[in-house]
């Protein structure tokens, strides 16, 4: 037993030493970072402010554009040919000319302007100019504007979940994301570090290491070793960049906090309802307060560690068995195929969280991590993780004794051709 | 393999031989715990062998390598402690090593800016670092130029006056005929010849010896055939003679002496290479 702590510790120390864990773990949160601080970047960064000149010959709009730090706005009082020699000469952003229109078909509106107009520009302008016009249509049919208000209907079903007795507010949406976030993690763990299992067999099967070690080291506990090992590494890799990425995103967030809120203020009083946003944020705390947070967090490890134990024997299995990477690709697709075809029926599971398609799903181990993560954040019945997740631990320990088998013959053979019969051979191979 | 039974005298150099795909390996990976045998038992230091007998095994496989990644002294020291090793005690024995090979400013060198020949001192540093009592060698000269081919001897002689037990198995007969206190045979997986050196080689003994002699020498004499004679130099014949049945050198060599001027005389004795040859064609006949 000694020995697999040392294999471990071998394994988990050069990983970490490796130059390229170092950039991962840097570049890993800046990524995820970047997708939270860009948006942000993009929404408050200064603008640079357009003067756009107006000549507007129906007289429908006269003031009637509203001025913002982005935008300046010059009437003109002249004519066409006239507005464009002006425009010409000064450094406008562009020139907007509005013919004599008629309310019900207004056509011929033109902008001039010596680039290409940005599309938010010429989408800002239109929205302005149909707001103008259908409060004009709204006066000329004697509805005013509260009037119209009130006839708009807003509707949003609350969901209970009743389940356990209480009762608490759900959100469908909310728990697709944590579902869908919580899946994905998953299947990127495995596949990533399932790999990194099957190169490191290679590597000492290449380097003719492996006998060397075998001697002193069970083959079983070598291959442990090296599972457990850089599943360690593994997860030392998600936790900095959780740390990371929780310390760069609030970090930025608190820097640019001021702006934020200031601007959050300024569209909350610019909404005719000020309650709405405000509700919304309620809303998602609401619903994520539905989702048992505990059950979620235990389930997650769980089916987390399980996954990455049950395929990564099997990735140890067929590194065992051949010589080189090209050669594990044809082992590898049957492996990533119930990986990759959990991620695909997602989204039919999402349809039905509980149909059976997804039931079953959840209780063969090769899917069931995948699946119950998407299914747990909409409520599933105590019974039904309890069968799935021993379920998962027979499969795993099921798959560890297959890959054992497999390799502890496979790591002595050298460029032997080797088929799935061969593979069974040696599967059924006494000592 | 099939009914082998072998027996490894301790504090020897043990030969084990034979053609490729004999069963060499497969014998030496039953012997280091590798694989295990479906029947038959191997008993190491007069008891059946056990797991925890792997720390006191030696082995340096054919097909042999290292992490390329790793660092000399770190890598040693990991494979030292998976013996058994505490990290100081292997600390200290690697020093020690690498001090006797005159290679100890390797230890920070990553394996992969070795040349092979290195790579194999420090295959065979791991191979002896933990002070096993019995050290298998599989072809331990492979990769090796004539200097370090020395080296390695002379440590191999080293080992066995300290008492180590030492299992060769190899191809090159000459090493065999040099180091080798016992050998064992194998062909198709069984024993077919197994004995200390001089054993074999008295039993095959071909009762030929080669003379050198002045004038000719004419067939007349009961006592020897004249197998091939041949003019070396002026006035000077080699021959190659065997003793018939019953006569002892002594004769033979008062007979010629009786009969010419005898300037060499000496027994033709078989050499491994020989034997080897013989013995695997013998088999390949029955």
């Amino acid at each position: 037993m000694n020995n697999i702590f040392l294999v471990i510790q071998r394994e988990y120390i050069t990983r970490v030493r490796k130059k390229s864990f170092l950039i991962m773990s840097i570049v890993g949160p800046l990524l995820i970072a970047g997708l939270w601080i860009i948006p942000i970047w993009l929404a408050t960064r200064d603008t640079e402010e357009k003067t756009i000149e107006i000549l507007d010959d129906s007289g429908l709009f006269q003031s009637k554009f509203s001025e913002s730090t982005a935008f300046k706005f010059n009437y003109l009082d002249t004519g066409i040919d006239e507005a464009k020699q002006i425009f010409s000469s000064s450094d406008s952003y562009g020139l907007l000319y509005i013919p004599n229109i008629s309310l019900d078909d207004p056509e011929g509106i033109t902008f001039f302007s010596d680039k290409n107009p940005s599309i938010e520009v010429i989408q800002n302008l239109e929205r302005e100019m149909k707001g103008v016009l259908e409060e004009i249509k709204l006066v000329r049919s004697n509805i005013d504007k509260a009037t119209l208000e009130g006839l708009k209907v807003d509707l949003s079903i609350d969901m209970i979940n009743m389940a356990d007795g209480g009762e608490k507010t759900g959100s469908a949406g909310v728990a697709t994301i944590v579902g869908y976030i919580s899946a994905l993690m998953i299947y990127f763990f495995v596949f990533v570090y399932g790999i990194q299992i099957l190169r490191g067999v290679i590597e000492e099967k290449a380097n003719r290491i492996i006998e060397v070690i075998v001697s002193s080291v069970r083959p079983f506990h070598l291959m442990m070793g090296k599972i457990l090992g850089v599943g360690a590494v593994g997860l030392t890799q998600y936790l900095i960049w959780l740390v990371l990425s929780v310390g760069i995103t609030t970090g930025i967030s608190t820097f640019y906090n001021v702006d934020r809120t200031a601007a959050m203020t300024e569209n909350m009083e610019m909404a005719d309802d000020g309650d709405e946003g405000a509700e919304f944020v309620a809303e998602i705390f609401n619903s994520l307060e539905s989702i048992n947070f505990t059950l979620l967090a235990f389930a997650f490890l769980f089916y987390f560690i399980g996954a990455y134990l049950l395929y990564g024997s099997l990735f140890a299995a067929i590194g065992s068995a051949v010589d080189n990477d090209t050669d594990a690709q044809q082992f590898q697709l049957p492996i990533t195929i119930p990986l990759i075809f959990s991620l695909i029926v997602l989204s039919a599971i999402l349809r039905e969280p509980d149909g059976s398609l997804a039931f079953w799903l959840s209780m063969i181990p090769l899917s069931s991590p995948i699946i119950m993560m998407m299914r747990i954040p909409f409520g599933v019945p105590f019974w039904e993780i309890a069968l799935s997740m021993s379920f998962l631990v027979a499969g795993f320990i099921f798959t560890t004794w297959l890959a054992s088998r497999i390799y502890r013959i496979g790591i002595l053979m050298h460029g032997a051709k080797v088929n799935y019969r061969i593979l069974a051979k040696w599967f059924f191979m006494k000592n | 393999m099939k009914d082998i039974n072998i027996e490894v005298p301790s504090q020897t150099i043990f030969g084990l031989l034979g053609p490729n795909g004999a069963g060499k390996t497969t014998l030496i990976r039953i012997i280091t715990q590798i694989i295990f045998a479906d029947t038959g038992q191997i008993y190491f230091e007069q008891e059946p062998i056990k797991p925890e007998d792997i720390r006191k095994i030696g082995y340096l496989p054919e097909e042999r390598g290292l992490y390329k990644k790793m660092k000399v002294g770190e890598q040693l020291i990991y494979l030292a402690r998976l013996k058994g090793l505490s990290k100081f005690d292997a600390t200290k024995k690697i020093k020690f090593w690498l001090k006797k090979f005159e290679i100890l400013n390797w230890w920070d060198k990553k394996i992969e800016d070795l040349s092979k020949g290195m790579q194999q001192k420090i295959q065979f540093i791991v191979t002896i670092m933990h002070e096993p009592s019995l050290i298998i060698l599989d072809e331990p000269f492979s990769g090796f130029d004539p200097i370090n081919v020395n080296i390695i001897k002379d440590e191999i002689l080293e080992l066995k006056e300290k008492g180590c037990t030492i299992i060769f198995s190899t191809h090159r007969m000459e090493s065999v005929e040099e180091l080798c206190d016992h050998i064992a045979l194998i062909n198709k997986s069984s024993v077919i010849l197994d004995g200390s050196k001089k054993d074999i080689k008295n039993q095959f003994k071909t009762n030929t010896f080669v003379v050198e002699h002045i004038e000719k020498l004419n067939p007349v004499d009961s006592a020897f055939e004249i197998i091939d004679q041949k003019n070396i130099e002026e006035n000077i014949y080699q021959s190659t003679l065997r003793l018939s049945n019953g006569n002892k050198a002594n004769q033979l060599l008062s007979k010629l002496i009786d009969t010419t001027e005898v300037r060499a005389f000496a027994e033709k004795i078989p050499n491994m290479n020989d034997i080897f040859i013989t013995k695997v064609k013998e088999e390949e006949n029955e």
